[in-house]
């Protein structure tokens, strides 16, 4: 497989705050996620990272009393803007969760097939396109020959990269991961970690993650956040060496979190 | 009836004499398996009771005979079951035809559409249904279903006459499709509640997983709600069908109590329930025809038999769909709501 590198979208958040009901989760963030990069998001448990990041496909307002205002750019095209249809905001940033969730009555083919399926992709193109998400997601040669068994017959590390080719084939130009190996053994996470630096190939990708050493091996950008607010966005390598805010210091070197 | 078996007892093995706790167990599991055991005594004591009561219609008409003939004719000491088991079945199958759909829309609507401070009050008016007493139903079904919905059954009857068993026939005011409606009303709050917790079981994580592939809520419905409730939702229906059977006044009033089988959909019926209770008082000095009604009674308590363990096959087989075969974490929603 020879990929070239395609331009993926950059995402803008600016004044960004969301908000549960009156608690309010995420401060004006203003944050870039560049194109063809890892942008890795850090920092304590409640701090607001996975809020953030629903925010950016708008996943955010289907909990119950749940908003947010500010704006998040794809290139220049508003997510938030009045005449944009929220299906096809999701459509194009793709989102992995915490815990692999593959469909459960589904087989292996159907769950990646599940996303095209309501796109309308039907037969040939079916198939070519469930065959070329699984190899991008690294677990073709592992399931081509069962491809009619259950989704959850795989093991935990499948089904995440089982997640993520689900992701894949409905072909959005951001994927946002939240903790997506943090369910996950050692050996499954280092395929994870393999995975996400051939992806960005192709995406932007945001990584959500509890782990600093993850973020130091993948990121080429980490951002710490606290108490809901940003605190800096960095080349990885400052942020784990010599960043400019003293938090982010105390962090990375170990003094809380 | 494993009711015995699952006690839980939680403490570490000790090796030595039973301690206390251990005995409590002992005596609260045997308790249970008691209480079980005499549930299933009772089901088999009623069983045999009854087949003692009917014997002589049996001995009368065979056993066979008495289900599959098709006369049913006092005057003439005539008991075939035929009519009434197809009365009982015909009007059973419309109840869910029209009924299932509706309940589980119901629950959906309330469950994952309607605004949130909708929910509360949508579901205690579908609770109120429930509360209603089978006789008014049945009154209702009489002095406004049956005149008002005449020219409707009329226009049916004829632009779907193509259609078997719909069309071809004079529309009778008291008929199978009414007795079959006001089942479908009846059973509506208890197929929609369940239909709800079922709904209710499926994890978060697959909504949203349907959701950021670029789901509308009715797309997320069809891919994560309902197949991951499926077991659950067929439980949920065969239990209305439990009830449709066996409701008898209200479908004694609306089904005309004609002893035939009905040649359409709009024509008058009878079921086993109400000719159990139409005809008991009349039969007190009839022998035989006592005999045949208890045969009829038993043919219903065969029928429920049949459809419980039909719900429970059905409920355990979608079950086995949801469950991950290598001891994965998705459980089998439903399974006990049959
Ligand atoms: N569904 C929710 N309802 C109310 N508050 C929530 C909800 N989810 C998260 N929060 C709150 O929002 C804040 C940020 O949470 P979150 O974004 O999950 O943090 P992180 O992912 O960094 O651990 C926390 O204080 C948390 O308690
Ligand atoms: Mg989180």
């Amino acid at each position: 497989m020879t990929e070239v590198a395609t331009k993926a979208k950059r995402v803008t958040l600016g004044g960004l705050n969301a908000y549960y009901g009156d608690s309010h989760a995420v401060k004006g963030v203003d944050l870039e996620f560049a194109p063809n990069q890892v942008t890795a998001i850090i920092g304590p448990s409640g701090c607001g990272k996975s809020t953030l990041v629903r925010c950016v496909n708008r996943m955010h307002e289907e909990l119950p009393g749940a908003r947010a205002t500010g704006s998040v750019r794809l290139d220049e095209l508003d997510v938030y803007g009045p005449s944009i249809d929220v299906v096809s905001v999701r459509r194009t940033i793709g989102m992995v969760f915490q815990r692999p969730n593959p469909f459960p009555t589904m087989s292996i083919f159907d769950n990646v097939a599940a996303g095209l399926r309501l796109t309308g992709t039907r037969g040939v193109k079916l198939r070519e396109r469930v065959e070329r998400s699984l190899i991008g997601a690294g677990l073709w040669e592992e399931v081509k020959d069962r491809l009619d068994a259950p989704g959850i017959s795989l093991s935990g590390g499948q089904q995440q990269r089982l997640c993520i080719a689900r992701t894949l084939a409905v072909e959005p130009e951001v994927i946002l991961m939240d903790e997506p190996a943090s369910a996950l053994d050692p050996i499954a996470t280092l395929r994870i970690e393999e995975l996400v630096e051939e992806l960005k190939q192709r995406y932007t990708i945001v990584i959500v993650t509890h782990n600093m050493q993850q973020a130091a091996r993948v990121a080429d950008k980490t951002a710490f956040m606290l108490s809901g607010e940003l605190v800096e966005i960095d080349s990885t390598e400052r942020i784990f060496t010599t960043p400019s805010d003293s938090r982010t210091e105390e962090y990375v070197t170990g003094k809380f979190g | 009836m494993e009711a015995g078996t699952s006690v839980a007892t939680g403490s570490r093995p000790t090796i030595g004499r039973l301690p206390a706790v251990r005995r409590q167990d002992v005596v609260f599991e045997n308790g249970l398996r008691l209480v079980a055991g005499l549930i299933l005594a009772l089901i088999a004591f009623f069983f045999v009771r009854l087949y003692v009561e009917a014997s002589p219609a049996f001995q009368r008409f065979g056993l066979f005979g008495f289900v599959t003939t098709n006369d049913w004719d006092v005057s003439r000491e005539l008991f075939g079951a035929l009519p009434l088991l197809v009365g009982t079945l015909i009007t059973s199958a419309i109840a869910l035809l029209i009924g299932v759909p509706v309940a589980v829309a119901a629950a959906l609507f309330a469950s994952e559409l309607c605004p949130r401070r909708f929910r509360g009050p949508l579901t205690i008016v579908l609770e109120l249904l429930a509360a209603v007493p089978s006789v008014v139903y049945g009154l209702w079904g009489v002095f406004v279903l049956i005149p008002n919905l005449q020219g409707f059954e009329r226009w049916f009857a004829s632009a779907f006459s193509f259609i078997p068993f719909v069309g071809g026939g004079a529309v009778r005011g008291p008929n199978y499709f009414i007795a079959g409606l006001i089942l479908a009303i009846m059973i509506l709050p208890i197929v929609s509640a369940i239909s709800r917790e079922v709904i209710a079981t499926v994890p978060q994580d697959h909504k949203e997983a349907a959701l950021a592939l670029g789901a509308t809520r009715w797309e997320m419905i069809r891919t994560a709600v309902l197949p991951y409730s499926r077991a659950g939702i067929s439980g949920a229906a065969m239990l209305g069908l439990g009830r449709a059977i066996g409701e008898t006044i209200a479908v004694t009033l609306v089904i005309g109590n004609a002893p035939t089988i009905g040649k359409h959909l709009f024509d008058q019926g009878y079921t086993l329930a109400a000719v159990i209770a139409n005809e008991f008082g009349e039969a007190a000095n009839d022998p035989i025809h006592r005999a045949a009604l208890i045969a009829a009674g038993l043919v219903l308590f065969v029928l429920t038999l049949i459809v419980n363990a039909g719900a429970r096959y059905m409920v355990r087989r979608a079950a086995r769909g949801v469950r991950a075969p290598s001891g994965g974490r998705a459980a089998a929603p439903g399974a006990a709501a049959a």
